[in-house]
């Protein structure tokens, strides 16, 4: 970099490793430099080759992941994956941990998670239709954990609600690993005419580089280096690394960000979420070919005296940086104007492959800009199973003395905080603005209507991480497949995914194991039932004083109705219905919610999943409710039977009760009513369509058995004959309704 | 008859009524730039919900300065009438066109949830074609819900009948349990002293399609609809 003379220290091994990078690593930089970078230079490596932006121990793994599909119109690379919708139509969705921040600073760190996802899917030119959060936390008995619960929901209901985004569902889930290290990922999911999908493009050599939103601040430097450590004593003295959320500006931007692309003067968007300016100004060319400079001193800043190192590297939020088409700067300063928003030329598109930053005056960083966004290191780190793993599979849960009384057990798993309703989390949140929401948080899906189509879109988030602990493979396609059996539930046929890859530290090889192992199911999952991974987020480190989370990948789908008024919802309506249980009778209590709830353990093998058993049972269950036989169809995941029924009692609008008689097959009853398995769903059977669901289930070739009827106010259940649980309705309701408030407040 | 859905920075409800209007309800309808005072062609006007200016100073003070709002006695002198749901509620009250201010919910936190209403009169352009007493389904979602006003203004408000909505339970009995955000005496929507500007916490927009469980809040639309039919006191012209 001849000529530049700025005040900056100089740059030493030593400040390279205070920064995240190794000392491999470091060296790296000044072979592709040529020289020694400068602390500007630093900075945007640092940020750029860090874990959470360089995916250098996850990429070896990830190109196992079917990412392809007829409708899928932008798979992994973007801000956002796309799926076609058909007319004319397309679905912009994806992803994000949020997970550091929100341990630091529960309310912001969590609000901000939603804030940047919001951003990647707006900047894909989709307006937001529905965000769903998927939060882990340790047991809500610690003070701790119940504060953390508060503030993370009232974040993402602050952010989420000011917006104007319906949010449709997620999950919450508890196990003592999370206590130092809680989750928080946060889905969206948007509408874009499927023509005109944006993309984080800096093309056109020549075009006008535009800065716009808000101004930044010293807030965020360091999130993403701040996202690929672990955490010790001290992570709240790291408050500052994290962002603070302003979602109305964020309207702002929204409004004026799609009010500018329908003009057709923007050539390409990003978001500037983590490295923010650093990682926009050097993916955007990289992904086109191109070069980009900047001049520093004209971007809007709300702080004096900014370095560019800070400049660079601030995640302040609400920011985008737009790559305009020459000529039509105009246009998109009046737009945002209007929106009274910064809208300021910063720089321009180059032709030589080369990131250039100017501040007063003076270069103070030039870097091929591949160097940045294409050259980080990627490792094939070593891998082993854990240690134990073993010990834990051999572990029989029925060896475990059986509940005197199955129905105080039935209660008891109900008012678990895993399992009971999660409405104290929901009610918090806006769920219906923009009135498309045609099912409501609370049922296995979400649903949102498509206006102007006939189609609505159903929406879930899933991971059981008791099994991906277990079994990380298995347990992770097992993940794939509950989230694609919620959406034909509802009626939806599954189209694509986003995960969220929440794993420990990459550098032990346990965990790494533990990551591959995890890829690799999902990647089985995904070609089995034709659903590839269109997007996502890997979020390594999450340990606190070495105490890693539990495996939790994370999945996010999405799939299509295409009659909005063929779709199910998980609660028995109407008195006289057969209830069928559709799918293989294989269950396990391994790792299942009634040896965690009741017996404090996680341990014992996982039930088979046979995929393409999956596969064939989904079909018939969507095939069903598009032939308008069953009013009911509920997954049966956590806590067996027992509880899919009694949940398909009382989570309705209107409560019913169910009697239930199941064969006596030499199988002890808690294994009969708690044991859980994949492809297992309750379904209640219109009486006059009984013939025709025997049929078609006949067709489709499914194991699948009558097991009792709607009606009457109490959940009875019998196994060959003999009365094994009853209960009243009332008693089931509020154990269920009233188990996560009492945990939690 | 012609509907306008004023849009602030912050708005979000006005997609939802501009859909509701125009697409439910076949009826005129444009948006109302918060910055435009230009309501001659206007015969309604609505203030929907969202967090104007984000709400950041208190709910709707700062929209209830703006241009447009400024512009509202002028179009209420000349027969108009106005519709505010939500942050318009707290912006009408925060411009002094309604009694009473919206605070905090009681519970501390922000609610969004089906809630029941009790019509208790039914002689305003916005409620002529309801029932008395009947009960409304209508969801609410809001985090300063919580009507407040003093004991003298309240009596006024009784008096007068200007107490449109209250919260009850489905079977329209007024309890506690039925009050969602700790509203003086379960108030969920009051008018003025002329009748002419109704304000109200729950979103009539999203109760107007069966598909989305309900179409109560439809009554709202075709009373009005109604009344500037028949009293011939719409401006359009």
């Amino acid at each position: 970099m001849g000529g530049v003379t700025s005040a900056e220290p100089k740059v030493t091994v030593e400040l390279a490793l205070t920064h995240g990078l190794t000392a491999d690593e470091y060296d790296r930089i000044i072979h592709r430099l040529g020289r020694e970078p400068s602390l500007t230079e630093l900075g945007l490596f640092a940020s750029l080759w860090s874990e959470h932006c360089a995916y250098k121990h996850s990429r070896v793994f990830l190109r196992a992941l079917p990412t392809r599909g007829p409708h899928v119109l932008q798979g992994p690379g973007e801000n956002a994956g796309v799926v076609d919708l058909g007319d004319g139509l397309a679905l912009a969705f994806k992803i994000e941990s949020h997970n550091h921040p929100s341990f630091i600073e529960p309310f912001q760190g969590a609000a901000t998670g939603v804030g940047g996802i919001l951003r990647d899917v707006f900047t894909m030119g989709a307006r937001p239709v529905a965000v769903l959060d998927s939060l882990r936390f340790g047991p809500p008995t610690d003070a701790r954990t119940r504060r953390l619960i508060e503030g993370v929901v009232s974040g993402i209901a602050w952010y989420g609600n000011c917006f104007g985004v319906p949010n449709l569902g997620g999950e919450v889930g508890f196990a003592p690993e999370y206590a130092g290290n809680p989750l928080v990922n946060a889905m969206a999911v948007g509408l874009v005419d499927a023509r005109r999908v944006f993309r984080a493009r800096a093309d056109g050599v020549g075009n006008p580089v535009f800065y716009v939103g808000a101004k930044t601040g010293r807030d965020g430097i360091h999130g993403a280096t701040m996202a690929s450590a672990t955490f010790d004593e001290g992570a709240e003295e790291r408050r500052p690394t994290v962002q603070v959320g302003d979602p109305f500006t964020e309207k702002l931007l929204l409004e004026a960000c799609l009010e500018a692309m329908a003009t057709g003067a923007v050539v390409g968007i990003q978001d500037m979420g983590a490295a923010g300016l650093a990682c926009a100004c050097s993916e955007m060319p990289a992904r086109a070919g191109t070069g980009m400079e900047v001049e520093l001193d004209r971007v809007p800043q709300r702080e004096t005296g900014m370095t560019p190192y800070e400049i660079m590297l601030s995640e302040s939020q609400e920011r985008m940086l737009l790559v305009v088409a020459r000529g039509r700067e105009d246009e998109v300063r009046r737009i945002f104007g209007r929106w009274e928003l910064d809208a300021v030329e910063i720089g321009r598109v180059t032709d030589d492959g080369v990131l250039r930053v100017r501040h007063h005056g003076h270069l103070v960083a030039e870097v091929p800009v591949r160097a940045l966004a294409e050259e980080a290191p990627v490792y094939e780190k070593p891998t082993t199973p854990p240690a134990g793993l073993a010990e834990l599979l051999a572990f029989e849960p029925l060896s475990l003395p059986a509940p005197d009384d199955a129905g105080a057990a039935l209660l008891a798993v109900l008012a678990s905080p895993g399992v009971a309703s999660k409405e104290w989390v929901y009610r918090q949140y806006d769920q219906q603005v923009g009135t498309n929401s045609l099912v409501l948080p609370g049922s296995d899906a979400g649903v949102i209507r498509i206006k102007g189509t006939r189609k609505a879109v159903a929406l879930t988030t899933d991971c059981n991480a008791r099994f991906v602990s277990l079994d990380p493979r298995t347990g992770t396609a097992m993940a794939v497949a509950e989230a694609a059996r919620n959406l034909s539930a509802s009626g939806a046929r599954p189209l694509a995914l986003t995960d969220c890859l929440n794993f420990g530290s990459p550098e032990r090889p346990e965990i790494l194991w533990q990551f591959r192992e995890a890829v690799e199911g999902m990647a089985e999952a995904c070609r089995a039932l034709g659903v590839p991974v269109v997007g996502g987020n890997v979020s390594f480190y999450n340990e606190t004083l070495g105490q890693a989370i539990l495996p939790t990948p994370v999945v996010g789908m999405v799939g299509l109705i295409d009659d909005a008024g063929r779709r199910a919802t998980q609660w028995f309506a109407e008195p006289g219905d057969r209830v069928a249980l559709l799918g293989p009778d294989a269950v396990s209590l391994g790792g299942s919610e009634y040896l965690a709830a009741i017996h404090g353990r996680v341990a014992g093998r996982l039930a088979p999943l046979d995929l393409g058993l999956e596969r064939t049972v989904q079909e018939a269950c969507r095939a069903a409710i598009g032939a308008g036989l069953v009013r009911s169809a509920h997954d049966c995941a956590e806590g067996g039977l027992g509880v899919a029924v009694a949940e398909a009692c009382v989570s309705g609008p209107g409560p019913v009760g169910a009697e239930l008689d199941l064969p006596a097959d030499g199988r002890p009853a808690v294994l009969v009513l708690f044991g859980e398995g994949p492809s297992r769903l309750v379904v209640s059977v219109k009486p006059e369509a009984e013939r025709h669901w025997t049929e078609l289930m006949g067709e489709f070739g499914v194991p699948w058995r009558w097991i009792g009827r709607v009606g009457g106010d109490r959940l009875v259940a019998r196994i060959g004959g003999v009365p094994v649980i009853d209960l009243d309705l009332a008693t089931c309701g509020r154990a269920w309704r009233e188990g996560f408030a009492r945990h939690v407040s | 008859m012609n509907f306008g859905v004023v849009v602030f920075p912050g708005t979000w409800s006005d997609c939802d009524f501009h859909y509701v209007i125009g697409e439910v309800l076949h009826q005129p309808v444009r948006y109302v730039w918060h910055r435009d005072a230009n309501l001659a062609d206007l015969d309604c006007l609505i203030l929907p919900g969202g967090f104007s200016y984000g709400d950041y100073l208190r709910a709707g003070a700062i929209a209830g300065r703006s241009p447009v709002v400024e512009a509202l006695p002028e179009f209420l002198a000349r027969g108009g009438l106005i519709l505010g749901s939500c942050n318009g509620f707290q912006i009408l009250c925060e411009a002094k066109l309604l009694p009473g201010a919206l605070v905090r919910n009681e519970c501390l936190q922000y609610r969004c949830q089906s809630t029941h209403l009790l019509v208790e009169n039914t002689d305003t352009p916005f409620t002529r074609a309801m029932r008395p007493a009947q009960v409304l389904k209508m969801p609410i979602s809001h985090g300063e819900g919580r009507y407040v006003v003093d004991q003298a203004t309240l009596a006024d408000l009784r008096r007068n009948h200007q107490v449109v909505f209250r919260y009850c339970l489905p079977d329209g009995r007024l309890t506690r349990e039925a009050n969602p955000n700790g509203s003086l005496d379960n108030i969920a929507g009051v008018i003025n002293e002329e009748g002419t500007v109704l304000g109200l916490m729950p979103h009539p927009e999203r109760a107007a399609e069966s598909a989305l469980g309900g179409t109560d809040g439809t009554l709202i639309f075709t009373s009005l609809l109604g009344s500037l039919v028949e009293d011939g006191s719409f401006l359009k012209g």
